[in-house]
């Protein structure tokens, strides 16, 4: 990845971290640990990769994506602001009583919202359904699926990884966003889906292991789903909960907690202070 | 009178259907030689998708279909359809209001030897439950075949139910209309009126000629959409005959009777008495036997009815 495009995703992405701290303060509540962990995947797909048009937020041919770990709607919506989908200023209004941005997303209110989400383990199914669709009637675009590690446990997963191997759907593209820690806990200790490359192989996917926070592995990551024929693809990304915000970082308390005044000043200073360097 | 199930009439609908809209997709979770979506399997190999025994991923791929536009059919078992995977329906098809078109079958307890496990006579109430959810029990051949065709071109989440066993064909094809949300009246009457869905409409028909010789004026009327329902015939019958009896293939907890009596009780409370499976569950055996055991038959409707008036 060229440098000025990388500083350029870093830049959007500290963005994307502080409407996620902005939209989860004002709400009083939500879930900052898996946004900010997913944060920077979902900046590069939306702010470089994937074909969509703001102005034309369901034009048919569109690259789609479902965001199936639905409680990180946080960071999906600090993203599509970012990418002009909708003005920022309306992160505030997370959570909040007539807003577009629900606790979870739900498409139709919001522009760019491609499925309604929220109850983990469904996504993946939605999103094979799209891609099939794509297949039978020829469609040329991508659809990326997005789940947190904790969300795998669900059964519902397994037979939507099955079906999506069984229909070569290889314009179909998950992406496991492994931060360890479920509400209860590490994964490994709550309820172990490890090994998750292993299954995956096992139930028929193209296997790709990153660093979730490396924008070079990111899109080397997606150049090589691109080149999988007749197979899906699972992006099984590393990545801290919490990323960015010093004192969120690893703490699975993060997971579904707004930061109070304090702590949200401290948040929004250290973010500020990293955008600053960015973009000396 | 000429029978069939109405499964066999849905599997030929989808057949028709697939002439006039080639967008249209079919799903099934291995069952497609029971819920007859084999039939359009056979004649529509390129617009058939088998899911395997996977029936929530199923009702997710059928969400992501319909999100692209296409016109999709899901086909399970109800107890499986409905029961297995109300949550991803209530979530995935329900919530974003897709257009998706759930065809179960082999509902209630006319699924005879297999027994209660496969018996589902809990669909109509949980489905009727999701927000948004149109609800359809049609009751022989010619209305499954019209339901089916009419709620393609509805755009909306739609529940289709279809049974197992053959059911009287009673309606002429050459004059049936199907209108979603219209109940249809069978025969005028005075003194009862007798609300039946799906597989017992034809035993009203046949309890009111029964009641007729005995000097009862029953009003039959036969809903096939259970939500919306028909509000206005409802409350006409309740003014008109004071009584109501509902029969229906389902529990009496939430389904057609639990319907008509919230549309009764708010509009013009009249007694409503409820035939159905008493919230007990089934158990093997031949359908027609099991139908009577459980008081799905004109005779039980004509010895309530009777009871009703207190003759």
């Amino acid at each position: 990845m060229d440098a000025l495009l990388k500083k350029q995703l870093e830049i959007a992405a500290t963005k994307v971290r502080m409407g996620v701290i902005e939209g989860v303060h004002a709400a009083k509540a939500g879930h900052p640990g898996g946004s900010l962990s997913v944060a920077d995947t979902l900046t590069y797909l939306y702010m470089h990769r994937m074909n969509v048009d703001p102005k034309n937020p369901t034009m048919p041919d569109r690259d789609r994506l479902v965001l199936s770990k639905g409680h990180t709607a946080p960071a999906l919506y600090a993203v599509l602001a970012e990418r002009g989908f909708f003005p920022a200023e309306e992160l505030k209004t997370l959570r909040k009583i007539g807003s577009r941005l629900q606790g979870h997303p739900s498409m139709g209110k919001l522009p760019g919202i491609d499925m309604s989400t929220g109850s983990l383990g469904q996504g993946i199914s939605t999103a094979c359904g799209m891609a099939l669709s794509g297949k039978i009637s020829s469609d040329t675009y991508k659809v990326y699926a997005v789940l947190g590690d904790g969300e795998i446990e669900e059964g519902q997963v397994w037979e939507a990884a099955m079906f999506a191997a069984h229909y070569k759907l290889d314009n179909l593209v998950a992406v496991v966003d492994n931060n360890g820690l479920q509400i209860d806990g590490k994964i490994s200790e709550v309820m172990s889906p490890y090994p998750i490359d292993e299954k995956f192989k096992a139930f028929g996917w193209h296997v790709i292991c990153i660093d979730g926070h490396d924008f070079d592995q990111i899109e080397a990551a997606f150049n090589e789903a691109e080149t999988v024929i007749n197979q899906p693809t699972v992006i099984i990304q590393k990545s801290v909960k919490g990323k960015g915000v010093s004192f969120m970082e690893n703490q699975v308390g993060w997971h579904g907690k707004a930061p109070n005044d304090e702590e949200y000043a401290i948040a929004m200073k250290e973010l500020g202070d990293h955008l600053a360097q960015l973009e000396k | 009178m000429e029978k069939k199930a109405t499964r066999d009439s849905y599997g030929e609908a989808l057949v028709m259907l697939a002439e006039k809209r080639p967008d249209l997709v079919v799903l099934d979770a291995d069952l497609a030689a029971a819920t007859k979506t084999g039939t359009f399997k056979k004649a529509h190999p390129d617009r058939f998708f088998d899911c395997g025994i996977a029936e929530a991923n199923m009702m997710g791929v059928a969400a992501g279909i319909a999100s692209t536009g296409k016109l999709v059919f899901a086909s399970s078992f109800a107890m499986f359809a409905a029961g297995r995977a109300f949550e991803i329906v209530r979530n995935s098809i329900g919530y974003p209001h897709l257009n998706v078109k759930i065809g179960a079958t082999h509902a209630g307890i006319s699924v005879g030897e297999d027994g209660a496990s496969h018996q589902c006579n809990e669909d109509i109430a949980l489905m009727r439950s999701i927000p948004g959810m149109t609800v359809i029990n049609p009751a022989d051949d010619v209305e499954a075949k019209a339901a089916v065709l009419a709620m393609a071109d509805y755009v909306g989440p739609t529940y289709m139910r279809f049974g197992r066993l053959a059911a009287p064909i009673f309606n002429d094809a050459a004059t049936y209309k199907f209108e979603v949300g219209k109940g249809i009246q069978l025969k005028d009457g005075k003194d009862v009126t007798i609300i039946a869905t799906g597989l017992m409409v034809a035993e009203a028909i046949e309890a009111g000629k029964a009641l007729k010789e005995q000097g009862i004026d029953a009003r039959i009327i036969n809903i096939h959409t259970i939500k919306p329902i028909d509000r206005d015939i409802i409350v006409k019958a309740a003014k008109e005959t004071g009584r109501i009896i509902t029969v229906e293939e389902h529990s009496v907890i939430g389904g057609l009777g639990s319907a008509v009596a919230d549309v009764v009780t708010e509009e013009c409370p009249v007694p409503v008495i409820k035939i159905g499976v008493k919230d007990v569950f089934g158990h093997s055996g031949p359908a027609v036997d099991l139908l009577k055991e459980f008081g799905l038959c004109a005779e039980n409707i004509v010895a309530v009815t009777k009871a009703a008036l207190g003759k």
